[in-house]
């Protein structure tokens, strides 16, 4: 009796949404966390009955759990591998996802590591670097940074592989790299200028990587297509591709697309 | 602690008959809901071995796997030695109850283990790391913990040491005071007492808490991504090449965490084994 009971239970389908009260999920890029936490509190004020919920985490790893078949309504992604990986799971649908907003790259330096004054300092031997793990889309950009450092007169081609020796850690999303950063343990980290202005604090400073040697990290975002508040998800796209949406961003250290 | 606390209940029990008998359709209903708790268990640890056998051989061949292990199974083994060398004298003051507040520390010991692993990693962090309350007066000596091999075992000995600890206390406290005192009497010395009647008596204790201690250590995680980083071959144990493969070469994670399921199983086998012997 108890079994069947509980077999039941087991069964029953999960409880239908509140129609009252719409929610959609968003899976997004760490490096977006403050930014979109901002916009998602503005978006529920100005759409009504819309709830809002987040899951921040490094992009390889959202990718991942969308096709593991996690449910999510729109996925902001921090490069297009991620996004393309999670076309290729059939859950986005190709040709629907649109960049909304782009980031650079940013050395940033702990202000007790003096040692580290340059970009060349970066293959100083012994200089504590940490990176986002070449999965993460931060770690990606970082590593082809080097590889085009190395190509420079200017840096040397043994650059890139003395950095890569410095490196003490391979973090799992770039707001990790900010922190072990942030908080002295790591002499200097890649990360995005987003993370240095999220990061509010003087607890780092940084160096700027020239235009030549950086790249514009373009961030896509997309609904995913077996959304149940599809509606919802789209006007939420929208609602991050508008003016204010793209402000938010600005001000949280990211380039707008549409200025 | 489970696996402790079955030592303290199960040995005096032994060879008893059920104390009380139940009718065959309720044990059929206690055996039906058991079975649906242990395929709960179950299931994942059968999901991983159906999916990673196949693949076991080329994943074990790859070179950041074999380095995983390595350095768990290196790491692991210098965190139980330390956690043996220096757990036995606090589990014996403890034990014996000689020392002032051993009720203090007694509770404080089990904090790691009921602690989230963040709030571990964090803690030794904010200890060990270059701002750390320690990691600051190392800093100008050069030496720092952060980000190195060291720091693995750190955090391993600081989430397994309980286990032992606690394993240990109570093999002791079953020793019969008397035991130790008649020995005594007869003229032995405290180190002689020790050697030849406290340790062989809790021997079995002993060993079960360092084979908990050392598959805790195995599996840490949380901690050492915090406080050790990861990189492979120095601080990218077996648990964290997992969750980051897990991210890029899934099938690689898969691979090594069958391993480190198995090795696990076979640990608490042992456990088991040992308890029984002693009873």
């Amino acid at each position: 009796m108890a079994f069947s009971l509980l077999l039941a239970a087991c069964a029953a389908p999960p409880p239908a949404r509140q129609p009252a009260a719409r929610e959609i999920i968003i899976f997004a890029a760490a490096s977006l966390r403050d930014a979109f936490n901002e916009i998602g509190g503005r978006f529920e004020q100005t759409t009504s009955s819309a709830r809002v919920r987040f899951n921040f985490a490094g992009s390889q790893q959202l990718a991942e759990q969308i096709k593991q078949g996690a449910p999510a309504d729109v996925f902001a992604s921090a490069n297009a591998r991620q996004m393309n990986n999670v076309i290729s799971s059939g859950r986005v649908t190709s040709g629907t996802q649109q960049i909304f907003v782009q980031n650079r790259l940013v050395v940033v330096v702990a202000q007790n590591a003096s040692s580290v004054q340059s970009l060349a300092d970066l293959a100083q031997p012994g200089a504590k670097i940490v990176l986002a793990e070449r999965a993460v889309p931060a770690g990606q950009y970082a590593l082809e940074f080097l590889q085009k450092a190395s190509n420079t007169a200017e840096f040397g081609r043994t650059f890139s592989q003395t950095v890569l020796a410095n490196v003490v850690s391979y973090e799992e999303d770039v707001r990790a790299v900010f922190s072990k950063v942030a908080l002295g343990e790591a002499d200097a980290g890649i990360v995005y200028t987003s993370d240095v202005v999220a990061g509010k604090d003087n607890a780092v400073r940084t160096i700027a990587i020239p235009d030549d040697l950086n790249t514009l990290a373009a961030y896509p975002i997309a609904a995913l297509n077996d959304s149940e508040n599809a509606a919802l998800a789209k006007q939420f796209i929208d609602f991050v591709l508008d003016k204010e949406g793209q402000a938010i961003l600005a001000r949280y250290g990211f380039i707008p697309v549409k200025p | 602690m489970t696996a402790t606390q079955s030592i303290q209940s199960e040995s005096p029990r032994k060879g008893r008959t059920p104390a009380t008998r139940i009718g065959g359709g309720a044990r059929a209903l206690l055996l039906l809901l058991s079975s649906l708790l242990l395929l709960l268990v179950l299931l994942p640890l059968i999901a991983i071995a159906t999916r990673a056998l196949p693949i076991l051989p080329d994943a074990l061949a790859a070179q950041d796997a074999r380095a995983a292990m390595q350095l768990t199974l290196i790491t692991s083994g210098i965190a139980l030695a330390i956690i043996v060398l220096l757990g036995t004298p606090a589990a014996w003051l403890i034990a014996r109850r000689q020392v002032r507040g051993w009720r203090v520390i007694d509770a404080l010991l089990d904090l790691p283990v009921v602690l989230p692993p963040s709030v571990a990693g964090i803690g030794l962090l904010m200890a060990f790391g270059r701002r750390g309350l320690i990691g600051s007066i190392l800093l100008p000596f050069g030496i720092e913990l952060a980000f190195t091999t060291a720091a693995v075992v750190i955090a391993q000995v600081f989430v397994a040491a309980p286990l032992y600890i606690r394993a240990a206390v109570i093999g002791l406290r079953r020793i019969d005071d008397d035991m130790e005192s008649v020995a005594m009497v007869e003229g032995a010395s405290q180190w002689q007492v020790f050697r030849h009647v406290t340790l062989p008596l809790s021997a079995t204790a002993m060993l079960t808490g360092s084979m908990l201690a050392w598959a805790r250590a195995l599996g840490e995680f949380g901690a050492t991504i915090l406080f050790a980083g990861n990189l492979v071959g120095r601080t990218q144990t077996m648990a964290l090449a997992i969750y980051m493969n897990f991210q890029s070469d899934p099938e690689a994670a898969l691979a090594l965490a069958l391993i480190l399921v198995l090795i696990s199983f076979a640990v608490l086998v042992l456990v088991r084994l040992l308890a029984r012997i002693e009873s």
